[in-house]
């Protein structure tokens, strides 16, 4: 008989052990969104079905603007993120291998080590001094910080589908009488759509969800929705934050189930 | 009258790497390729065939030497610049685009006017049989349709020279055998000038105009089909093309003594050792002690459908 492969499904415990795993996943976050439902205003005691903490969260003036703020951010933060990333994966693919390339590899996915509090702590500093010398106050600070730890999250996706791509099609295009510029326009690019929206989309959810570095970053009256509903926490907490988190997990399940079905169609 | 050449190939060397790891692809090549003919460039894998052809075409700068077309120095010309188009061995064609849209890649990228595409674009889907496949996404199709695809984008800009990359080597036999014939007849048809490149000995006979055949980057010799196969100028060619039997021996007058002893009559000039290269098909099985007769031993007969080779 030949002997079975070794199979992880077969080992003692394995289904308890993955039961367990989904359950710590979901079930805090099936709690979160059953008590958005809840009629009273306590998040652990249930007390009949109502909608009225939506209605609450959605006539209440700072989670409105808060909400706003969040989606600028991570519009202007996603669009100039997946711009960066497209060009620094164009750089580190679509030429020859050059000294220093891992370093580089190293340089753009850094905010994907280094601690986000270490970056937060350093932007507060350097945005401190530049905020007295220009006397600047708006979102712009916000925006960048977000571009810059986005760039690796619209980056990975992007330099993956280039790598993948066959390079023939380039040279072929070429070939065929493009300038540099027609056949990246006409070749290059419409086939790195995928990755672009991808690594865009993953980027805009990375934004719209980050806290750490926006309550650093933040001047005053700037909460994006994270940073409204930390702040509501340390006050009271009722149905109103599960309700806005609803909404958030809604928005984010719906783009990550978008950038799948997009990454799934490469082949 | 002498032929018009279309590519001239100089003194052209390729290396690839720096200092004392280089090696070199291509050793001082130098060939003229004529007007409107069919010719091939044979030779094993990683002789530097395939090198010449992306030289040709642009994808790549010689270390030395020049290239020229139709007489003008091209050698620094981008792929894009030059009137010379590929058949790719991948294809390479544009999964993006239709079948269409495909074949009139070239002349969109030339700025040609819109109904001049369509125009050629229908007159080389006519030309390769595929003018039902017009609107369809290239992974649609099969093999020898996506061949056909890739040779129609080639040919519609109408180029001065067309490169083949071993279009063929990715379809099977009887599907080779008919592009074979396809790929001869466009050839005709079109009055381009084609350079194969192959390592089947086969192709490469049935095709050609000319052949040249290359081995450790360099061009062994250069001719018509006939000329290699009967007259090669050296034990490589001889060897690489068609079945040989080689047979050392030492040079007499008007005739050769084998190791054996056997006696070979052959014209020639040479004196000492040298090497007889016999085809399989100048051998006739006689009576032992016939004239001329080289005494042997038949070891085993192989089937081979019409005819038997004997070993």
């Amino acid at each position: 008989m030949a002997e079975r492969g070794f199979d992880v499904a077969r080992l003692p415990g394995f289904a308890s052990i993955a039961i367990a795993a989904f359950l710590a996943l979901y079930v805090p976050i099936l709690t979160l969104v059953l008590y958005s439902f809840n009629a009273g205003n306590s998040v652990a005691l249930w007390q009949g079905f109502s909608l009225h903490w939506y209605g609450d969260a959605w006539n209440n003036d700072a989670v409105k603007s808060a909400a706003v703020r969040s989606l600028v951010i991570a519009t202007c933060a996603s669009a100039i993120a997946t711009t960066v990333a497209t060009m620094a994966a164009l750089g580190t693919t679509r030429r020859r291998a050059f000294r220093g390339q891992t370093l580089i590899y190293v340089a753009i996915n850094q905010p994907l080590m280094v601690p986000e509090i270490v970056t937060a702590v350093a932007l507060l500093i350097v945005f401190g001094i530049v905020k007295t010398w220009t006397g600047y106050q708006g979102l712009g600070y916000l925006i960048l910080a977000h571009s810059a730890f986005c760039v690796p999250f619209a980056y990975l996706p992007i330099r993956a589908r280039l790598e993948g791509m066959d390079l023939s099609l380039e040279t072929a295009a070429a070939d065929l009488y493009a300038t540099p510029w027609q056949a990246f326009r006409r070749v290059t690019l419409p086939l790195l759509a995928p990755g672009i929206v991808a690594g865009a989309m993953l980027a805009f959810v990375i934004s719209l969800d980050d806290v750490v570095i926006t309550e650093f970053v933040k001047s005053g009256g700037q909460d994006t929705l994270p940073t409204y509903m930390l702040g509501q926490m340390r006050r009271a907490i009722t149905p109103e934050v599960n309700a806005i988190s609803t909404a958030l997990l809604a928005l984010t399940v719906l783009l990550l189930t978008a950038f799948f079905l997009l990454t799934r169609k490469r082949e | 009258m002498e032929p018009t050449v279309t590519i001239s190939a100089r003194h052209v060397v390729k290396a690839f790497g720096q200092g004392s790891s280089s090696i070199r692809a291509l050793d001082d090549v130098s060939v003229d390729i004529r007007r409107g003919e069919f010719f091939t460039l044979l030779g094993p894998s990683g002789c530097g065939k395939t090198t010449l052809l992306r030289l040709i075409a642009g994808f790549e700068a010689p270390t030395a030497g020049e290239i020229l077309l139709d007489g003008a120095d091209i050698t620094r010309l981008p792929p894009n610049r030059r009137p010379v188009n590929t058949v790719f061995q991948s294809y390479a064609l544009f999964p993006h685009l239709t079948v269409a849209e495909n074949i009139g890649f070239g002349l969109r990228m030339q700025r040609r006017p819109a109904a001049e595409v369509k125009a050629t674009t229908e007159r080389m889907l006519a030309l390769v049989k595929l003018d039902t496949l017009a609107g369809r996404r290239t992974s649609q199709l099969s093999g020898g349709q996506q061949q056909r695809v890739a040779l129609a984008r080639a040919l519609a800009p109408a180029p001065k020279v067309l490169l083949l990359d071993e279009p063929l080597s990715a379809l099977d036999l009887k599907l080779r055998k008919e592009m074979q014939i396809e790929l001869k007849r466009l050839q005709m048809e079109t009055g381009i000038t084609f350079i194969f490149v192959t390592h089947d000995q086969e192709e490469a006979l049935t095709m050609s105009d000319r052949i040249g055949v290359m081995s450790n980057g360099q061009l062994q010799q250069v001719g018509t089909p006939r000329e290699i196969y009967t007259t090669p100028m050296n034990r490589f060619v001889a060897g690489f093309i068609g079945e040989t039997n080689f047979l050392a021996g030492t040079a007499g007058p008007g005739a050769v003594v084998l190791q054996g002893g056997a006696r070979v009559v052959a014209e020639h000039d040479r004196t000492g050792a040298v090497t007889l290269a016999i085809r399989p098909e100048q051998v006739r099985i006689v009576p032992a002690g016939e004239d001329g007769a080289i005494p042997a031993r038949v070891r085993d007969l192989v089937y081979f459908g019409t005819t038997r080779i004997i070993i």
